[in-house]
């Protein structure tokens, strides 16, 4: 029996998959404007945040009305609960992508320390957790979403072997100390955004069984 | 804000609004908080028929002492008769029969003719929907049980009186009138003198049927409220339609549709993650 405030949930989950591809879309430019080392594309990203900023409040904005006038219990309860906390961490990942833009137009002002090659690979693997952490959200698939939890020590291990190299560059010339800090930091977004795709993984299984698996560190070696 | 209209590129939508969930993975639970209770209540491969037609099919369910349970469903589902069975009220009714199964009360079949009906009513006392005060005072209608059974010690009956009021959280608003009409008093009023008529009798269990649904906010949260300090003493059943009720009160709940037994579990699953689709529809409000 479909209910007149039925579509009051599917704007809530369109908004949820739109920030999702926002977030990934930030991520790939913020990549793009570094490696290629295209200012206008990172001042884009950077302005681009707004959109993500907005949809969060508008996320919430709609995940208490419901929960405020349709009393939402079972899938429906679970679904705003985890639509509010994914959109918070979507819109992290959109602050990290400004702060990967903000490093991409100061880097772009020097030569290159290194090819890009770690950074990224980093991004790709983020990227595709986060798009894997929202096809579970659209499909309930659960095995993915654990796949996407246990592929966060791929991108930390990473972002380790980045900062032992990078600090033997800094160690053998001092001068590529601003350029190799830029790097770590952004490294680090990085691998932030990681976290945040595994929060989302993690949210998802929760949405699907109503199992919260956070902090069960048995469930993530596989 | 997000311009809604933008929304036309975004991926496609399950119009069920439900997210489809996949079974392939299963997380192994955490241990449950809950505390393990006693059956007091064991029904068994339960049929029963009004006439010919047949109400209940198949009913196993294992109700758990000095707990509330709550049925739930749609209209003609079973659920009220499946009350009335605990405490034989349907003999009432012509042509109604138990062709198979049993109900159990502390491991004695209700069915058998050895049970006399009165009896087992002393011990399952019953609450229902429209308030019945008899047209007498407060005092008399709370011992009224006690009169049936031919006590007559004033100061038993004073103490019965008084702690079946206190147990009703009606005491402090009658006490000073305990001897005019019981028919005086409001709806809520009346409903919590109904169930302290009921536990005047000391029953075991105590049935309820719709027992808010002619009572305003205030007066529900009073009954709400008494039928969460009542379970400290009794075995409640709660039959309601109103879900948050179900939600509010109850530690399991029983879903039936069209006289079977869908799923029973602890409330906190039935309302955070039924594992029956048709229960998830029901306590959405999608059908029934």
């Amino acid at each position: 029996m479909k209910r007149f405030f039925d579509s009051e949930l599917e704007i809530f989950r369109s908004h949820l998959m739109l920030m999702g591809e926002t977030a990934i879309r930030q991520v790939r430019d913020a990549l793009k404007a570094l490696v290629d080392g295209d200012v206008a594309l990172a001042d884009r990203v950077i302005a681009a945040d707004d959109e993500l900023d907005n949809l969060e409040m508008s996320i919430d904005d709609e995940a208490i009305r419901y929960m405020n006038l349709r009393a939402p219990v079972a899938t429906e309860l679970r679904l705003v609960i985890v639509g509010m906390k994914a959109s918070h961490d979507l819109e992290r990942v959109g602050d990290e992508c400004t702060t990967i833009a903000k490093r991409a137009v100061r880097l772009a002002a020097e030569p290159p320390l290194k090819p890009y090659v770690d950074i990224p690979r980093m991004a790709n693997i983020a990227i595709e957790m986060l798009r894997d952490a929202l096809d579970c959200f659209l499909h309930g698939d659960t095995d993915k979403a654990l796949a996407v939890v246990r592929r966060d020590a791929e991108v930390d291990l990473i972002n380790k072997q980045l900062y032992r190299e990078l600090s033997s560059f800094m160690i053998e010339n001092p001068a590529t100390t601003t350029r190799a800090l830029e790097l770590m930091f952004i490294s680090k977004s990085l691998e932030r955004i990681a976290d945040h795709a595994c929060n989302i993984a993690e949210e998802m299984v929760f949405l699907a069984q109503a199992t919260d698996i956070r902090h069960r560190e048995e469930l993530k070696k596989g | 804000m997000v311009n809604v209209s933008s929304l036309s590129n975004a991926a496609p939508m399950d119009t069920s609004s439900a997210t489809p969930v996949s079974r392939a993975f299963k997380v192994p639970a955490r241990a449950t908080d809950g505390e393990k209770a006693d059956t007091l209540i064991e029904i068994e491969n339960f049929d029963f028929y009004y006439g010919a037609k047949q109400a209940l099919f198949d009913i196993n369910l294992k109700l758990d002492d000095k707990r509330v349970t709550a049925f739930i469903g749609p209209s003609g589902c079973g659920k009220s008769t499946l009350l009335r069975c605990l405490n034989r009220m349907n003999d009432l009714i012509d042509g109604t029969s138990v062709k198979r199964g049993s109900v159990k009360i502390r491991n004695i079949d209700i069915n058998t003719r050895d049970v006399d009906p009165i009896e087992l009513r002393k011990r399952v006392g019953m609450v229902f929907q429209k308030s019945n005060p008899f047209p007498k005072s407060i005092y008399e209608n709370v011992i009224y049980g006690l009169r049936i059974q031919g006590e007559t010690n004033k100061a038993k009956l004073d103490e019965v009186v008084e702690k079946s009021l206190r147990g009703a959280a009606l005491w402090d608003e009658v006490k000073d009138r305990l001897h005019e009409s019981g028919l005086g008093l409001s709806g809520g009023q009346q409903q919590r003198l109904c169930i302290a008529r009921t536990i005047a009798v000391s029953p075991e269990i105590i049935l309820m049927d719709e027992p808010c649904s002619a009572l305003d906010p205030i007066a529900t949260a009073k009954v709400e409220e008494l039928i969460h300090e009542l379970k400290k003493e009794f075995t409640i059943i709660i039959v309601t339609h109103s879900m948050q009720q179900a939600a509010r009160c109850s530690d399991k709940t029983a879903f039936f549709y069209m006289g079977k037994l869908i799923e029973y579990a602890d409330t906190r699953m039935i309302f955070m993650n039924p594992s029956n689709p048709q229960t998830e529809a029901y306590v959405s409000g999608r059908f029934g």
